[in-house]
C-alpha cells in the first residue's frame, strides 16, 4: 500500500468540474499529513487535455481507450478499480455527485475498500483518517473511523475550498490503458435542458416552493407571490419529480445553482443537495413551520409562521 | 417483464432526531419510520413498467422491526409479491450487509429489471443500488428518470446537473437507482393496505451469509452545530408578512 491520496477528477462536456478542485484542496492536506503524493485520476478520451489544470497534484493518471470515451457507470467503473487495485492508494476521493455516486460503491466491493459517502469532513490523526457524513437530510451529522488502512470517500460537493485546489501546471502524467471487455452499459447522447422556460439562474429574487406546498393546486398562489415580487417561481427537488413545476425550475444538486438578490423559501426543510444550490443568495428569508428544518441555519430570516398565511398576506401587501 | 423493488424504511424526517445514551446512534424507541421516498419513486417506475409491458412486481425489504406494513403497502399499491428477507438486521443496518443480503436472495429469483431509490437519508457506507449491483454482477445506473424497455434492452436517463441527462442503453438484467418516477408516486389507502394485509401472502426468505466486512464504524453522531442561523421573524402571518416586506424594503430588493 502507498501513503497516495487519489482524486477521481470530474468532468463533462470537456470542463472539469469544481468539485475536482475541491476533493484536490483537500486531498493535497491529507496527502500532507500521510506523507504521500496526490494523484489525480482522469479518465475519457482527450481528457489529458485538461491535466494542465491539475496542477496541484503531483501526478495524474490518464486513462484513455473508447469504452470511457463519455461518462459510463460500468467501464468508468472498470477502469477506476483496476488502477486503485494496481496502485493500492490510502484514500480515493470521488465526488458524492451522479457520476460519483455509479463509481465509489463498485470500487469499494471490486477492490474490497470500505466507503463511507456524503462526507463533509475529513481530518487525519496520528495516521488515521476520520470522515464526517451529513445524513438523515442535513439533520445529523455522523462521524466514521475505518478499520484497515485504506478508504473510499465520497465528498458532499462544496465541502472544501475549491481555490485549495486550483493550480497551473501539468503534473507527470501516467498513461493507463485498460482492459475493457463488450460493455453491458452503452452512452448514447447528452441531453441538455429544454430551453424556452424562465432561466432561473438570471433572476434577481426567486420565490421558492418546496414540499410544504402539499398539492399542485397550491402552486398558482406562490406563482402569484413570484409575480408581485416581479421575480420568478424556483423550487426543491420533490416539486419536480412530482411534475409540478418543469425541471429547468430545479434549484439545488441536479438542479441549478442560484446566486439571486432575494431568495423567499415557502415550505423548503433545507436538504443539503438544495442548499448547495443556493447558499450564496445574498437575502435568504425562509418559512417553514418545522422550527428544527436545517434551512434555519443557512437562511438569514425565518419564520414557522404557516405558510398559508404569510404567502397570501405578503401578496396583499404587495399588490395594494 | 419481473421487476424486483428492494425498498428501505428510514427515520420520518419531519420528527426531531435523537442520540441515544452511546452518542453514536439514533434513539430509535419513539422514532417513526417511512418507506425511502426515492424507493417509492422506484416502485412507481416499476408499476408503470408492468401497466405498459405485463409481468410482476415484487417488493422486498429486510426484516427489520415494523416492515410488514411498508411491504403491504407496496402491495397496496400493485406490487404482486413480497419478500421479506430475515435475518439479525437492526434498524440501522450497514447498506454493504443489507446489499449482500439482498443479493443472496435475488439470486434465487427469476429477473429482469431490479429498480431502488437512488440513496436513502441514512446509506452512510454507499447507495444499495450501485452495491447491489455489483455483488450480482450486473450492470447498474444511478440517478435515472425514464426507463424504457425495448427489445430485451433499458433505455434510461440518467441526470447530471443543471438539468443535463445522459442517454444509456443497457443489457438487461440491470440495476437502476431510480431519482423520479415518471408520475407522482400513488397513494394507497389504509383501507387497501388492510385489504393487502389479508389477501396477499408475504413470503420470508433467510438472507444467507452476509458478513461483508463494511470496514468502517461510527465513532460518533451529533446534530450539526447551528451557524449564525436565521433571525427569526414571529407573529401571525400578517406580522410575519409585515416583518419580511420591511426587510426587503430596507435592503433595497423591492419598494
Amino acid at each position: 500500500m502507498s501513503n497516495d491520496i487519489f482524486v477521481v477528477a470530474e468532468h463533462i462536456k470537456g470542463a472539469l468540474e469544481e468539485v475536482t478542485f475541491e476533493m484536490l484542496g483537500k486531498g493535497k492536506d491529507l496527502a500532507g499529513n500521510f506523507d504521500g503524493n496526490l494523484v489525480a485520476v482522469l479518465l475519457g478520451s482527450g481528457a489529458r487535455e485538461l491535466a494542465g489544470e491539475l496542477g496541484a497534484a503531483d501526478k495524474v493518471i490518464c486513462v484513455e481507450h473508447a469504452e470511457v470515451a463519455d461518462f459510463n457507470p460500468e467501464t468508468h467503473g472498470q477502469a477506476l478499480a483496476e488502477v486503485v487495485k494496481s496502485n493500492s492508494p490510502k484514500v480515493v476521493l470521488v465526488a458524492n455527485t451522479s457520476m460519483g455516486m455509479d463509481l465509489a460503491a463498485g470500487v469499494s466491493i471490486e477492490a474490497g475498500l470500505p466507503l463511507v459517502a456524503y462526507v463533509t469532513e475529513m481530518s487525519a490523526d496520528n495516521g488515521r483518517l476520520t470522515v464526517t457524513s451529513q445524513l438523515y437530510g442535513g439533520k445529523m451529522n455522523v462521524e466514521s473511523q475505518f478499520e484497515g488502512e485504506q478508504c473510499v470517500v465520497s465528498v458532499m460537493t462544496g465541502s472544501f475550498s475549491a481555490d485549495a485546489g486550483r493550480a497551473e501546471g501539468t503534473p507527470a502524467i501516467e498513461d493507463v490503458t485498460p482492459s475493457l471487455g463488450d460493455p453491458r452499459v452503452r452512452f448514447k447522447r447528452l441531453i441538455e435542458p429544454e430551453a424556452g422556460d424562465v432561466d432561473i439562474t438570471q433572476q434577481e429574487i426567486l420565490v421558492s416552493v418546496g414540499r410544504g406546498i402539499q398539492n399542485e393546486d397550491n402552486i398558482p398562489m406562490v406563482q402569484e407571490l413570484a409575480e408581485a415580487l416581479g421575480g420568478a417561481l424556483s423550487s426543491s427537488r420533490p416539486i419536480v419529480d412530482n411534475k409540478w413545476l418543469p425541471k429547468t425550475r430545479q434549484v439545488g444538486k441536479s438542479g441549478v445553482k442560484v446566486k439571486p438578490k432575494l431568495y423567499l423559501m415557502v415550505g423548503i426543510s433545507g436538504a443539503p443537495e438544495h442548499i448547495e444550490g443556493m447558499k450564496d443568495a445574498e437575502c435568504i428569508i425562509a418559512i417553514n413551520t418545522d422550527e428544527n428544518a436545517p434551512i434555519f441555519d443557512h437562511a438569514h430570516y425565518g419564520s414557522t409562521a404557516d405558510l398559508f398565511d404569510v404567502v397570501p398576506a405578503l401578496v396583499e401587501k404587495l399588490k395594494g | 417483464m419481473n421487476i424486483i423493488v428492494p425498498i428501505k424504511q428510514v427515520p420520518d424526517l419531519v420528527e426531531e432526531l435523537e442520540l441515544d445514551d452511546s452518542g453514536k446512534a439514533l434513539n430509535r424507541e419513539w422514532l417513526k419510520y417511512k418507506i425511502n421516498e426515492f424507493d417509492d419513486h422506484a416502485l412507481e417506475e416499476a408499476l408503470q413498467l408492468k401497466d405498459a409491458l405485463g409481468g410482476t412486481v415484487t417488493a422486498m425489504a429486510l426484516g427489520t422491526d415494523d416492515i410488514d406494513k411498508s411491504l403491504f403497502t407496496c402491495a397496496a399499491k400493485g406490487a404482486d409479491k413480497l419478500i421479506k428477507v430475515t435475518g439479525d438486521f437492526d434498524a440501522a443496518v450497514a447498506s454493504h450487509v443489507a446489499a449482500k443480503a439482498m443479493a443472496n436472495v435475488i439470486q434465487g429469483l427469476e429477473y429482469d429489471l431490479i429498480l431502488t431509490g437512488v440513496q436513502a437519508a441514512d446509506d452512510r457506507d454507499g447507495q444499495i443500488g450501485v452495491l447491489l449491483a455489483h455483488y450480482l454482477g450486473v450492470p447498474h445506473v444511478s440517478v435515472v428518470t425514464g426507463v424504457n424497455i425495448d427489445a430485451g434492452k433499458a433505455l434510461v436517463n440518467k441526470e447530471y446537473s443543471g438539468g443535463l441527462m445522459g442517454e444509456f442503453e443497457v443489457d438487461l438484467p440491470a440495476v437502476f437507482g431510480v431519482q423520479a418516477a415518471r408520475e407522482t408516486p400513488r397513494y394507497a389507502p389504509v383501507s387497501r393496505v388492510r385489504q393487502a394485509m389479508r389477501n396477499t401472502e408475504l413470503e420470508e426468505i433467510a438472507a444467507g451469509d452476509c458478513a461483508v466486512a463494511v470496514g468502517s464504524s461510527v465513532s460518533r453522531m451529533f446534530k450539526p452545530e447551528t451557524g449564525a442561523g436565521a433571525e427569526m421573524l414571529s407573529g401571525s402571518g400578517e406580522e410575519v408578512a409585515a416583518r419580511i416586506m420591511n426587510i426587503i424594503r430596507e435592503k433595497g430588493i423591492k419598494v
